[in-house]
């Protein structure tokens, strides 16, 4: 029996840094491609809308953005803490809810395209 | 009886100039805020991409303003370093065991950044980057 909520902060905490430390710095390469006038051509409308109109495609968006939102909450927390902001309930409730709402949009988004 | 405890005074945001080390720490810990900042952009480009491809031709047009270009490099920074001292725990956080012997720890660290390198050049070539 479970007798903390600790594993369920903490599974996607650790699989988000793994995934960010994995997808995140390719996929800014992506952007900051496009940012400097050099757009990938898979990151064009028709592409782009094609891969996340298929099934696997939008589970692998959604979990890229979901999990590294959730780990990235997580470390904020810590982050304010260590900065010297105490207020570790508020902080965290806003930073989780913040991570929860953008999931919810991402999965919401994916499924209208 | 009982003597006072003894209490070390820390200054709650002033510590890390103490040591080299908290530097260190701390310095990972900011990427966290790039990182963060960098999903809330992708979130506002799905909902871009899902709006039809005009909102989204718009969003790849903003991405090209001055503030987003120093932004995004910032964040290619962090998200680089994340990784690196993400990949170079591996080997203290998760060491192997084979029979009496620990698997070196630089090998597992390397087999992260072999499988970071293939990954990112995969996500490059499917994104027709090359």
């Amino acid at each position: 029996m479970a007798k903390s909520h600790k594993p369920v902060v903490w599974f996607p905490f650790a699989a988000g840094g793994t995934v960010i430390a994995f997808c995140i710095p390719v996929i800014v390469v992506l952007t900051f491609m496009a940012a400097l006038g050099h757009v990938p051509a898979g990151l064009g409308y028709e592409k782009l809308h094609a891969f996340a109109g298929n099934g696997l495609g939008k589970l692998i968006l959604f979990g890229v953005v979901a999990l590294s939102l959730w780990s990235s909450a997580h470390r904020l927390r810590c982050t304010c803490f260590d900065f010297g902001l105490r207020a570790d309930t508020l902080v965290a409730t806003l930073l989780y809810a913040a991570a929860i709402a953008g999931s919810i949009a991402s999965a919401v988004f994916l499924l209208r395209i | 009886m009982s003597r006072n405890p003894l209490i070390r005074e820390v200054p709650p945001t002033s510590w890390y100039f103490r040591h080299p080390r908290y530097l260190r720490y701390m310095s990972r810990e900011i990427t966290s805020i790039f990182i963060g900042a960098y999903c809330v952009l992708l979130v506002v480009g799905l909902q871009r991409l899902s709006a039809g491809p005009a909102a989204w031709e718009g969003f790849l047009a903003a991405l090209k303003s001055p503030a987003s270009v120093v932004f995004q490099f910032l964040c290619l920074v962090a998200a680089v370093y994340h990784a690196a001292t993400w990949f170079n725990a591996t080997q203290k956080a998760m060491p192997i065991q084979i029979g009496e012997d620990f698997v070196p720890g630089n090998l597992i660290s390397g087999a992260h950044y072999a499988a970071w390198a293939v990954l990112s050049v995969v996500v490059l070539f499917v994104a027709g980057v090359f």
